[in-house]
């Protein structure tokens, strides 16, 4: 058994680890090695599929299985691996995406550095420290790169004004916070191609004269941190970091600082609090932080994916980049597509590509079996875009025209089951618990708003509720002083202003057309269905469920507090909702 | 105590190291004892009452311990959407009988959204979650 020929690669990123991949990876050790080299490699994209076994053969040809579990796992063995016979009905398809940013997750092991350099890893720091800062920033400007964090700043103005700033120390911070509570191309990146952050971090430092970077990450990301602390220590053993890198004068050292879950920290000004040691409060700006950062010194601050392009764009040329995009959006942008759609995963997209194309063609289309009714884009600081609405290209500009945002890059699809006020409801009840309090609007604002829409999913609501949530959005959008507040009512407006029947159906008939809101629907057991197993009633927590297997079975309205567990365990799909008027 | 006085001495070259000690520290105890925050104080000479203000400040960080299985149930937007409220149910529910073995949060994005609802047992994420897988999690942990 020598087949050197072969390499095999495993997916362990979260996703995949949280699907097994961990496992799959023991087994195909103890299996072939160390005849065929076995390695860990980060995120495809195609989380639908995990685990993921990727063969790759000498000649460059590679195999990718999908969903593979122990059956399948040894066929892979038996037949591709000591048998060199392709076991096809198990191979899923490769991500049809550009990949820019993505370039290397899923491609290289993101724990060994030589398999960075291998792809021409920190190619793009020693183009960088062969010619002048100035240039450096001229490229970044040619190739129109801006922010990925959410607001698209312009990245090389930010370093420009960095730069000409006379104050010393200086400081770059990777914003690596990712609160968007569904987005996780940060989280991707980190743990699939750490050295590309590092070495996006290493340029902005070396462009704008910085000899210290943070990364701020999420304390909820172990892996991500576990890897980066990994390819700082490499870095280090191999000069990339610390004095004199590549034998040249520019010194860089880089530190990791967890985040300790809290959502505002994400904002620039309240994480360089945080680093700081304090409570995580915004501050007014201006001052921005390129005039007054960290310990009041010039401090760029860029986020994960803006970084990850960086290394790219040094290496390959910004003509590359700005190849993809549109005029003013150019490039590439990655989004977690998440929700009611097949390929749910990362993808990587020119700016510029529909919101139809993202869902049918990239994500395969809707789960569920439902209609596609509407994407929300930026999390708790974005707006629903409704589905008539999907020719609507990605960029900056054409989803600020229809009340969205860009964001950072959560992108979630909803199929007709889903309720739009209950979904206003949950983003704004994240961002009041969220909000530092610091400002009044922000804080009092966002309660006021969530009060009126618990009443109005409790079947209490009243038609003027409905002008006082548009009023009361618009001041807490304008009073605000961060963009926590700015953007938090964006969720609340657009579905207002997209899906008013809904709301008013809600509040006229004491009605959840998509049968979501608890206080307005009732469970019922179909007669005709029920196999009268039972199953149901030791499901249900407070004895709600009456009956046995002789006699049919009943939900005691009185008593359920419809909490849907007795649905998850019926078998037969036999428990219906029924949208009816308040159940009393 | 000697342990604490260890954590600050090892920060002492990190640049503003109030946040890693006491992340440190509860790393190792599982939450941050008000006795512990006194001494951080004194060592590193910052009032406690600031050391009160960040630990409130932020969710991760806790007063009292936890109990023997520690569970997160993730609430962010992907999970909302796929039925992550019957999951926390079902976990609150099937764990409130045994006091103190539990300890059930909710909390923000894990990042695996297309597993979603997800839920991290003592250190694993689990996925594809339904209320009645989720119950069963937890019988098999009471025993
Ligand atoms: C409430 C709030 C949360 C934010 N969260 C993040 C985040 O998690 N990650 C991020 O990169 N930027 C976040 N931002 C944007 C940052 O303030 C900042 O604009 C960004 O990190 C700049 O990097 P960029 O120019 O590379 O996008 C947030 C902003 C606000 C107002
Ligand atoms: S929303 Fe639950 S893992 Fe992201």
């Amino acid at each position: 058994m020598t087949r050197k020929d072969y390499q095999v690669y495993v997916g362990m990123a979260s996703c995949g680890i949280a699907s097994g991949a961990d496992l799959v990876f023991e087994k195909l050790v103890e299996a072939v090695s160390p005849s065929i080299a076995v390695e860990p490699t980060g995120c495809l994209g195609i989380c639908f599929c995990e685990p993921l076994v990727e063969v790759r053969s000498l000649s460059g040809q590679r195999y990718l299985y999908g969903n593979v579990t122990e059956d399948k796992l040894t066929r892979i063995i038996n037949e591709h691996l000591l048998n060199n016979q392709v076991v096809q009905e198990l191979l899923v398809p490769y991500p049809q995406q550009v990949r820019f940013a993505l370039q290397n997750c899923g491609l290289i092991n993101p724990e060994d550095l030589h398999s960075y350099i291998e792809v021409n890893g920190y190619s793009g720091l020693r183009k960088a420290l062969a010619s002048s800062p100035e240039a450096v920033i001229n490229e970044i400007k040619i190739a129109g790169l801006r922010g990925r964090g959410g607001a698209g700043f312009p990245t090389h103005l930010k370093w420009s004004l960095a730069r000409q700033s006379l104050v010393q120390p200086k400081y770059v911070i990777c914003n690596a916070d990712e609160g968007d509570p569904g987005a996780f191309m940060d989280r991707s990146i980190l743990e699939s191609d750490p050295h590309s952050v590092l070495e996006g971090i290493l340029i902005a430092g070396y462009a704008i004269g910085a000899e210290q970077g943070f990364i701020y990450v999420r304390a909820e990301y172990p892996l991500a941190i576990q890897r980066l602390r990994l390819a700082i220590q490499q870095a280090m053993d191999y000069n990339l970091l610390g004095k004199q890198i590549l034998g040249t004068d520019f010194n860089f050292d880089i530190q990791i600082r967890e985040g300790a879950g809290a959502f505002v920290c994400g904002e620039e000004t309240a994480l360089l609090m945080s680093i700081e040691g304090q409570r995580g409060m915004p501050r007014f700006r201006p001052p921005y932080p390129v005039d007054k950062g960290l310990f009041d010194c010039p401090t760029v601050i860029n986020n994960v994916e803006t970084l990850a392009n960086v290394p790219r764009i040094m290496e390959k040329g910004a003509a590359v980049f700005n190849q993809y995009g549109t005029k003013q959006s150019t490039g590439t942008k990655v989004f977690a597509l998440t929700g009611d759609v097949k390929h749910s995963g990362l993808v990587e997209i020119p700016m510029g590509t529909t919101i139809n194309e993202l869902v049918f063609e990239i994500g395969g289309g809707i789960s569920t079996g439902g209609q596609f009714k509407a994407i929300q884009t930026g999390g708790p600081s974005g707006g629903c875009i409704p589905a008539e609405l999907g020719a609507t290209p990605v960029d900056y500009e054409s989803l600020a025209e229809i009340g969205a945002i860009m964001g950072s890059g959560g992108l979630l699809v909803m199929d007709d089951a889903t309720c739009m006020v209950n979904v206003a409801q949950y983003f704004l009840s994240f961002a009041s618990a969220e909000s530092c309090g610091k400002c009044t609007f922000c804080r009092i604002g966002t309660q006021k708003m969530l009060e009126i829409l618990n009443k109005i999913t409790a079947g209490q609501g009243e038609l003027q509720d409905l002008e006082t949530l548009e009023e009361l959005g618009k001041k807490v959008a304008a009073g605000s002083m961060c963009g926590l507040g700015q953007t938090a009512p964006n969720p609340l407006l657009t579905t207002l202003k997209y899906f008013r029947p809904e709301y008013e159906a809600h509040i006229l008939e004491k009605r959840c057309p998509a049968k979501q809101c608890q206080a307005l629907i009732d469970y019922q057991i179909d007669s005709e269905l029920c196999r009268s197993c039972g199953l149901c009633k030791q499901a249900c927590p407070v004895n709600a469920i009456t009956g046995s297997r002789q006699e049919a079975y009943q939900i005691n309205q009185s008593v359920c507090i419809r909490c849907g567990l007795c649905v998850s365990s019926c078998k037969f799909a036999a428990i219906l909702i029924s949208a009816g008027e308040v159940a009393s | 105590m000697e342990r604490i006085d260890q954590i600050v001495k090892k920060h002492q070259q990190t640049i503003s190291p109030t946040i890693p000690i006491l992340q440190e520290i509860q790393a190792i105890y599982g939450y941050v004892a008000p006795e512990f925050l006194v001494r951080v104080a004194e060592l590193i000479d910052v009032p406690l009452s600031t050391l009160y203000g960040v630990v409130t400040f932020y969710t991760q960080f806790r007063l009292e311990p936890l109990g023997k299985n520690h569970i997160q149930v993730c609430h962010g937007t992907a999970c909302h959407l796929r039925g992550a409220d019957q999951v926390f149910h079902a976990i609150e529910y099937e764990s409130q009988t045994s006091a103190g073995e539990f300890s059930v949060e909710k909390v923000a994005c894990l990042g695996c959204c297309s597993l979603a609802p997800v839920a991290n047992v003592n250190g694993k994420i689990h996925g594809n979650l339904t209320a009645d897988q989720a119950r069963k999690l937890v019988k098999k942990l009471k025993s």
